[in-house]
């Protein structure tokens, strides 16, 4: 693209997009400045972008939180069986689904099928019971099995698949390779790009899930992460909820927003080690897989 | 042309994806005759006693229902507006940029929000907007009087549309990004020959090069108008605001699970599943229509 010779536009440009790049990260930047500060500077508003009255009490005290690292343990364990489940489901569901009718017959009734169940659910309360029914209520198949089969990732991983040659795939039948053999020695390898976006998409989703833990889970000790910091959150937000100023003000400086905030870090960690690395993968996996044509 | 054998191993390969859409997801459609019926949990499906519309009548009746309804629309399109416009501003000024280096970092930054749960956000944003929180500080820092956003029926709307565009602008602009690269470099080539200036490139090439995008987004973000964030509004609602806040999601949640309205609360369920999916099914069809879409 060639450009005009316009440096102040430029540099206008330039200013906005930083200020933008900010604000998108300063009400994070806010809550670790206060995580990192004094309970007096925190609770009366001091702290802006920079820790005052630095220290590491926060921090401490979630370290020692049995409740904290139990919940921490049952969503590690989630991401890592339920990235794994979707990852498999979304690779055989993908590579049959990418071919045509005329080679796969019966292609295009599970791909209706597959849409349907997208577009269309029971509710709340139905799927509240079925999973209830099945008896997997306080057991971790119950954050897992739902959400098995992501069938936005199989779209995606099917449309990327669609592009990858036919030649590939006839020399190796040429050589005897069977359908699994194919997906395998040819189509995985050529997908790794594709495939670490749909794994980052549902480890997030998985590591981000509260409500199913909420609802699902009847015991504490049960709770992903994200449902247990839901709770924690939830009885600050909820004491809040008298309208007279100078109640809200006595309670909230009760409540232990300090310490909540550390916490909100601390489970943020997993996210911020993941997503650099796949974050260069994702755009150019989104764009192939959502704009077709 | 490929064998009898290995069209059965396709079938092998989707058995395990379609039995688990089978337990979950068509399982519990059946499950949608409880808005049919006066349901009691002791008694179960098969033994609870029908009583036909009775729930969707009662539903009608409700004063809230009409609360519900317009709180969820109002909501949803002022996200889908703002969600479609502020990307799109994003996006130009993106583009505009030459430095490879700084772009990076410019996406990197501003598709993070995306990727954080609306439970680590509304700790953030509830210590943001919070009495002594950084706003109501810079607030009266101005002069001016500290405000209860999240406990404020007439702020409550602004502070849910305006945190979700600021968690989803970023991410929304990849589309719109994607399409700007695929916009033809010789145009801007033309135009600057014929001596465009560098608004009347952006007025002539950039913005049209768009339209069909935009078009699109919109169409498709027609399916959407009922789902109003019920993930973001479960973690930042109160009762004080339910009057503003209060969407067919939240409402569904607390008659159904929590005050065990189970015949309500899948009756309001179902219709929005069915107007939802009538609302998805039609915007996908206008999409492939007029802006030949195609999702698979």
């Amino acid at each position: 693209m060639i450009r005009g010779t316009n440096r102040t536009v430029d540099i206008v440009i330039y200013c906005i997009l930083t200020v933008i790049a900010f604000l998108s990260l300063a009400p994070v930047l806010n809550t670790l400045a206060i995580s990192f500060s004094g309970k007096v500077a925190a609770m009366s508003g001091q702290v802006f972008f920079w820790p005052v009255d630095f220290n590491l009490e926060a921090y401490k005290s979630v370290i020692s939180d049995r409740s904290f690292f139990t919940s921490f343990g049952v969503s590690v364990k989630r991401v890592l069986l339920g990235g794994a489940i979707n990852l498999l489901v979304t690779v055989l569901m993908a590579y049959p689904l990418s071919k045509s009718n005329k080679h796969f017959p019966g292609r295009n009734i599970y791909m209706w099928f597959v849409i349907f169940c997208m577009l269309f659910n029971g509710g709340l309360i139905p799927w509240y019971m079925t999973i209830n029914t099945y008896g997997l209520l306080d057991s971790i198949w119950a954050l897992v099995l739902p959400t098995a089969v992501p069938v936005f990732n199989v779209i995606l991983l099917m449309n990327f698949f669609k592009g990858v040659p036919k030649e590939l795939e006839e020399a190796a039948g040429m050589d005897g390779a069977g359908a699994w053999r194919t997906l395998v020695t040819i189509y995985i390898p050529i997908s790794l790009p594709s495939l670490a976006t749909v794994t980052l998409f549902s480890v997030v989703g998985h590591w981000n899930a509260f409500f199913d833990g909420m609802i699902l889970m009847n015991h504490k000790e049960n709770w992903p992460l994200q449902t247990y910091i839901q709770q924690l959150i939830i009885s600050v937000n909820s004491i809040m909820n008298t309208t007279d100023p100078e109640e809200v003000k006595r309670l909230s400086n009760m409540s232990s927003q300090l310490l909540n905030a550390a916490k909100v870090m601390v489970s943020m960690i997993p996210i911020m080690l993941i997503y650099p690395f796949l974050q260069r993968y994702f755009v150019s996996g989104i764009v192939l897989g959502a704009v077709k044509e | 042309m490929r064998s009898r054998a290995s069209i059965w191993n396709y079938h092998l390969m989707l058995l395990p994806g379609i039995l688990l859409l089978i337990a979950f997801s068509v399982v519990p459609m059946f499950g949608i005759v409880i808005a049919f019926q006066d349901f009691q949990p002791t008694l179960g499906i098969f033994h609870s006693d029908w009583v036909g519309w009775e729930n969707f009548e009662y539903m009608f009746s409700l004063p809230d229902s009409r609360l519900i309804l317009g709180n969820t629309l109002s909501i949803a399109l002022m996200k889908i507006i703002a969600g479609l416009t502020v990307p799109f501003v994003f996006a130009l000024l993106f583009h505009e940029v030459a430095n490879i280096k700084f772009k990076r970092t410019i996406q990197t930054i501003v598709y993070l929000p995306h990727f954080m749960s609306w439970v680590i956000l509304s700790g953030v944003l509830i210590n943001l907007l919070s009495l002594d929180g950084i706003i109501n500080q810079m607030i009266q820092w101005f002069g001016g009087d500290p405000i209860m956003f999240l406990q404020s029926n007439h702020w409550f709307r602004f502070v849910i549309v305006s945190s979700d565009v600021w968690k989803e602008f970023g991410f929304n602009t990849i589309i719109y990004i994607a399409a700007l690269t695929s916009i033809n470099t010789n145009l801007y080539e033309a135009a600057a020959i014929d001596g465009a200036n560098r608004f009347q490139r952006l007025t002539n090439i950039t913005i049209p090069g768009l339209m069909t995008t935009v078009i699109l987004l919109a169409t498709l973000s027609l399916g959407n108008v009922l789902n109003a964030g019920f993930e973001q509004i479960l973690n930042l609602y109160n009762p004080i605001v339910y009057e503003s806040g209060d969407i067919i999601d939240t409402y569904v949640y607390r008659s159904g699970l929590l005050e065990i309205q189970y015949g309500l609360a899948t009756a309001v369920g179902l219709l929005k599943s069915v107007v939802s999916f009538v609302l998805i099914a039609a915007s996908y069809g206008l999409a492939a229509r007029f802006a030949n879409y195609r999702i698979f």
